[in-house]
């Protein structure tokens, strides 16, 4: 075995790539519950390929046979019900873990010089993941997944002078159609998957070049032993290998009770109008995104009022683009002299908790149908939403926050 | 742990917005598919007087008989009306384009309708049908609102002559000592051959049927569940005696 290693080692670095990577990797040792949510992320990206290829052996992209292939898959195929509630199942999971992982960026400041690119990386991925997800959606063929693409991919049509033809060449068809089906097919089982791997490739080399952040938000690498080592710093293999282990444990454990007792989560996962199948001619009275767009969805909503003789759409569509586009500027946003929520001032953690609620409401009111006093909450949580962003330069600068410790407080 | 609960709350409250909703009122019913006379009667019921108009394509024969304990001989003999194999897919012989003209819609497959609609939907719509000479088939329904089907189970049933009382609780008037509503209908235009409880057991068959054919894998799921969910949890102590052992030394 250690000469088989040592042959390989000799014509490809493996030894070195796993030192670098695992064996001696040092990570800050006070890691806490938010830590888990990076490696869960991988583990949920493993299961979507794994049960992604299998589905793709039983499942027919085109209109016709589109909605009884998965019927098909969930009644024939060996193990069919199991691989399409494991891959519909992790999609939700994805979004649950990566938006926890992102909090725990904003919460610890882990955008923060010298990681401004781990966090472009990381919203480069979840850009991908949104399109990959949206793309996905429209697979099985039913009623929410046509209508939807219908309205996300109308939206485009927003845009002045070339959004007809955008959309149309998106569509390639004049409505969403089996023309449509088979290129987001091609899209959600081959272009973006290979994109998303090259961006989690780039998000961990990133990282690895200059570690890891942690709790206190504070640098490990300031105070070495004699050996080089950071002093605060631990082997990540086999150290927060088998600490991840338990997340995992714990993750599945939770993951499982949905994929085998509630697969359709109330409806939040598997939305009820997708067990019928996609009929152009029929409008559902009720059209919502999956839970993970409903926060966008309702910023999208919330526009309701022409400028500058623009429609209110375009400028809907405009803001759920900044909602998500502002994010990518995070690293340049925050002026504040320390990282983590636990050394900055009152104003930092107001603004975050705001951010976080308004998030969350705007999530729920994406889901239901507007009202008037729906469509002013979600207006008032919109421009909260932006306020976080463009105030972060100066409540960062302006409060007060605690002195940093040397040494990490676990 | 404060932020623990927080980071739980912030997943689980989307959630909590989809208790709302659904403007109809329903009889609530719980589906039982390890009752197997339940759904062998369901069975019947469907194949008997459904689906002659809906089919259930997307399910095959087979699976039914050998879920449901129904010997393949007895069922060819008796539930396949179409000449099709008990391998095949579970169609009827109605011409799609043909019923649209009828009945002004194709009648729709219900192989997913449960699901799609919900059991207690399914329930109260089988048991809502009333007299109403305003629309063409002189039938209307409480829960689907100038619906195009007819009152098929008209000859069970019969035919109630006002709105039924679904998703109606009875009670009882505190000063008189009356009960309203006992009876989901008062008084019938035409007479069936089963009495309230007997077709609303009946219904209840049948939707169990239904709920069945929507989600057949779904008993042998929970109860593989089960079994994960132990063998995950025993992997839990493993990780975490594993985990413990290694961090014993970090401080």
């Amino acid at each position: 075995m250690s000469k088989l290693i040592q042959w390989v080692d000799e014509r490809l670095p493996i030894v070195e790539a796993w030192n670098k990577h695992l064996a001696k990797y040092y990570a800050p040792k006070n890691f806490n519950f938010w830590y888990f949510f990076g490696f869960l992320a991988m583990v949920i990206l493993v299961n979507q390929l794994l049960t992604g290829i299998w589905l793709t052996m039983s499942y027919n992209p085109s209109a016709e046979g589109a909605f009884a292939s998965v019927e098909y898959i969930m009644r024939d195929v060996q193990w069919g019900w199991l691989l399409r509630y494991l891959h519909s199942t992790g999609a939700s999971a994805f979004f649950i873990v990566v938006y926890l992982h992102m909090f725990r960026g904003l919460l610890y400041g882990s955008y923060q010089k010298p990681r401004e690119l781990i966090w472009l990386f990381g919203m480069l991925i979840y850009l991908v993941l949104m399109a990959e997800a949206f793309m996905g959606y429209l697979l099985p063929w039913g009623q929410m997944s046509y209508w939807g693409a219908q309205v996300i991919v109308n939206l485009f049509g927003a845009i002045p002078v070339i959004g007809e033809d955008l959309s149309l060449w998106i569509r390639g068809d004049y409505l969403i159609s089996g023309i449509t089906l088979n290129r987001f097919f091609a899209l959600h089982v081959v272009a973006l998957p290979i994109v998303l791997l090259g961006l989690v490739v780039l998000h961990i080399l990133a990282l690895h070049e200059v570690g890891s952040n942690n709790p206190d938000g504070i640098d490990i690498k300031k105070h070495k032993d004699e050996n080089g080592i950071p002093k605060d710093g631990i082997p990540f293999h086999p150290y927060y290998t088998v600490h991840d282990l338990m997340g995992v444990a714990v993750f599945f454990f939770i993951f499982f009770i949905v994929v085998f007792f509630f697969p359709e989560m109330g409806g939040l996962f598997i939305e009820a109008p997708n067990f019928e199948p996609a009929n152009p001619l029929k409008t559902p009275a009720h059209i919502a995104p999956v839970w993970y767009f409903t926060p966008f969805y309702a910023m999208l909503r919330a526009v309701t009022i022409d400028f500058f003789g623009l429609s209110a759409k375009f400028w809907g569509v405009v803001v759920m683009g900044g909602a998500i586009a502002i994010l990518f500027v995070m690293p340049w946003l925050d002026r504040s002299p320390v990282r983590s929520m636990r050394y900055k001032g009152w104003m930092s953690r107001t603004a975050l908790t705001v951010f976080v609620i308004s998030f969350v409401i705007l999530g729920y009111l994406g889901l239901v149908p507007t009202t008037v006093g729906r469509t002013i909450t979600a207006q008032i949580l919109t421009v909260l939403y932006f306020a976080f962003f463009i105030l972060m330069p100066f409540y960062t600068r302006m409060e007060k926050t605690k002195p940093v410790p040397e040494r990490v407080t676990g | 742990m404060k932020k623990l609960i927080l980071g739980l709350f912030m997943v689980i409250l989307p959630a909590l917005g989809l208790a709302a909703g659904a403007a109809v009122s329903l009889d609530d019913i719980k589906t039982d598919h390890t009752d197997k006379a339940s759904l062998q009667r369901g069975v019947a019921m469907f194949t008997n007087y459904c689906m002659g108009c809906h089919s259930m394509e997307y399910a095959r024969y087979k699976r039914v008989a050998d879920d449901l304990e129904i010997p393949v001989k007895l069922y060819e003999e008796n539930l396949i009306f179409t000449g099709a194999n008990i391998g095949e897919l579970m169609k009827n012989s109605m011409n799609k384009s043909m019923a649209a003209d009828w009945f002004g819609a194709p009648p729709p497959d219900l192989t997913l309708v449960t699901r799609l609609r919900g059991e207690s939907w399914v329930y109260s719509y089988l048991r809502g049908f009333y007299k109403d000479d305003s629309r063409p088939l002189g039938v209307n329904n409480v829960v689907f609102e100038a619906v195009g089907m007819p009152h098929v189970l008209v000859e069970l049933q019969g035919l109630c002559a006002v709105k039924p009382n679904i998703g109606v609780k009875a009670s009882v008037e505190p000063l008189s000592g009356n009960i309203n509503n006992a009876e989901i209908c008062p008084s019938y235009a035409i007479e069936g051959s089963m009495g309230a409880v007997e077709f609303d057991r009946a219904m209840y068959d049948l939707t169990n049927f239904m709920s069945y054919m929507a989600d057949p894998i779904k008993v042998e799921r929970e109860r593989l569940g089960v079994f994960v969910l132990i063998f995950v949890a025993i992997f839990f102590v493993f990780a975490y005696l594993l985990n413990r052992e290694y961090w014993k030394d970090i401080h």
